[in-house]
């Protein structure tokens, strides 16, 4: 464990800053670390934050108001809402179930998205399988229209449609 | 494998191949993955987390590859050798450092590694020499799915692959490329660079990770989101920027050549000249000094010395690496003493063998 570079309390928070090729570390405590994070850059052209400094951020600015929520503690492995914002680590998977209201503003927060459309496991059911496959095949057709490539847009639609008329006859 | 056998070699990143090796040296993708049934690491117990080590270790050993996988132990290997596995990025600092079951498996060529009790129960990473993004992807998403037709992962229909930190949830995946960018730094543009990628969501580090030095002109540029995109418009997005990067790096190479080409071949003459010469020498130095050495051979200004021989001394004047080709452990200054007779005796063969 590194100590504050700024006090003597257990660092929390690890920035590298570059500026002209020249690097710098520095280990921050929480207090230590609102503080710099807080107080203008000398220069605006040089500020370049790490992820976690904005991770951590994101996870200090959530309204401390819902208290009543952040103690209640997940069955499976007995982590609170409150535990994981100090840590920034959750405990186990079931804390994405118990946690869900929270976590979905934190990750529209991150990633600006809250609905996966990527890859997914060939073990998951049939029925499932073609769920994500609409997916990705709609964030597929965003793209296509977003770039105007109409001709892979008219395709991917036809695909989708296809799809759902599958998924119905079965239902 | 031994992991003695891996200092005769480079590892497969610095192997000098492959498409747009003047500035890309390696590309690599990581998957974070984990267990439905157990709890993330670190809230695990240890006797859980010696389960899961046991099980992902005799899984991943037994799996049917060409390229059969190797499973260490990391508690139970010495510091040196957390410390190698780590200089040859096959493993990380948190990973060596850290208490508790853990484990990691390796292939021979140093090409695949996955981390077992990391952040996450696994960290699956494939690294390539050059600019080889689909290769990666290619194999990379092969033995995921073979890891997953034996254990069953943790996957929720919105989130995706779940992980311990919010900031991997979905695909799991960051997709990143090293860069050798001398002439950006010269040239003090590289801060341009960093803020043109940090407005597209693209990340840097240095040569080791989070939170460690830009030595050696060396910058790892990286996807940071990982939902709400699949992996291939990941991997696009970085297979779109690096292009411009790269276009970047050379023209500041030409133009410090056609600014002042003398003093250019000065600096970068005086750089070699102090690798052969020198009794006794800093990481630091030789890192800095390499980069320009590196830089010259690609500008045609060193002629006698090969990019894979640079590359393989950038890794081989570490600190395992250099008490491991010694036999036996050394201080800071005997290491430095070290260090500078390694440059001496390997950059005078090379001199030899062009003569």
């Amino acid at each position: 464990m590194k100590k504050c570079s700024r006090c003597s309390k257990i660092a929390t928070l690890h920035i590298t800053e570059i500026n002209d090729g020249k690097v710098d570390e520095l280990h921050l405590c929480e207090a230590c670390a609102k503080m710099y994070l807080n107080q203008p850059p000398d220069n605006l052209d040089e500020e370049f934050p790490a992820v976690e400094a904005e991770f951590n951020e994101l996870l200090e600015e959530e309204d401390s108001e819902e208290s009543l929520a952040e103690e209640v503690a997940c069955p499976s492995c007995g982590i609170t809402y409150k535990e994981f914002r100090s840590k920034g680590r959750l405990g186990c998977p079931q804390d994405y179930i118990v946690f869900k209201p929270q976590l979905l503003s934190l990750l529209d927060n991150i990633h600006n998205a809250t609905q996966h459309t990527g890859k997914y496991p060939k073990r998951a059911p049939e029925a499932s399988q073609k769920q994500f496959e609409l997916i990705k095949l709609r964030n597929d057709l965003n793209e296509a229209v977003q770039s105007e490539d109409y001709e892979e847009a008219a395709r991917l639609r036809d695909q989708i449609n296809e799809l759902q008329q599958e998924m119905s006859d079965e239902t | 494998m031994k992991l003695d056998e891996l200092t005769k070699t480079s590892g497969e990143w610095l192997r000098g191949s492959g498409p747009e090796t003047d500035i890309v040296i390696s590309s690599r993708i990581r998957l974070a993955r984990n267990l439905a049934r157990f709890p993330f690491p670190n809230r695990a117990d240890s006797a859980t987390r010696k389960e899961i080590t046991d099980l992902l270790g005799t899984s991943l050993k037994e799996l049917d590859r060409p390229n059969p996988l190797y499973v260490w132990d990391i508690g139970s290997l010495e510091e040196v050798d957390r410390q190698l596995l780590v200089e040859r990025q096959l493993i990380s600092r948190d990973l060596a450092e850290k208490e508790g079951a853990r484990a990691v498996a390796i292939s021979y060529e140093e090409n695949v590694s996955v981390m077992i009790n990391e952040e996450d129960h696994l960290r699956i990473q494939v690294l390539n020499s050059g600019f080889s993004l689909d290769e990666c992807w290619e194999s990379i998403n092969q033995l995921d799915d073979q890891i997953e037709s034996k254990v069953t992962y943790a996957f929720s229909e919105q989130f995706g692959y779940l992980t311990a930190c919010p900031t991997n949830v979905g695909t799991g995946i960051r997709v990143s490329v090293m860069l050798h960018l001398p002439a950006l730094v010269l040239t003090k543009e590289i801060q341009k660079v960093f803020q043109a990628l940090q407005k597209i969501n693209l990340t840097v580090r240095g040569l080791y990770g989070e939170g460690s030095q830009a030595m050696g002109d060396f910058y790892q540029i990286s996807t940071q989101i990982t939902l709400g995109l699949s992996e291939q418009q990941l991997i696009k997005k970085l297979q779109e920027v690096i292009p411009s990067i790269l276009e970047w790096e050379r023209r500041a190479r030409k133009a410090l050549v056609s600014a002042n080409r003398e003093a250019l071949h000065d600096q970068i003459s005086r750089a070699y000249g102090i690798l052969q010469s020198a009794q006794t020498i800093s990481s630091e130095e030789t890192m800095h000094l390499l980069s320009s050495v590196r830089m010259g051979i690609n500008l045609d200004l060193i002629h006698e010395l090969e990019i894979p021989t640079v590359n393989e001394l950038f890794i081989h004047t570490q600190p395992a690496h250099l008490q491991k080709l010694h036999g036996e452990k050394l201080e800071s200054a005997d290491r430095n003493i070290a260090r500078a007779a390694y440059l001496r005796e390997r950059l005078g063969k090379a001199n030899e063998e062009a003569e």
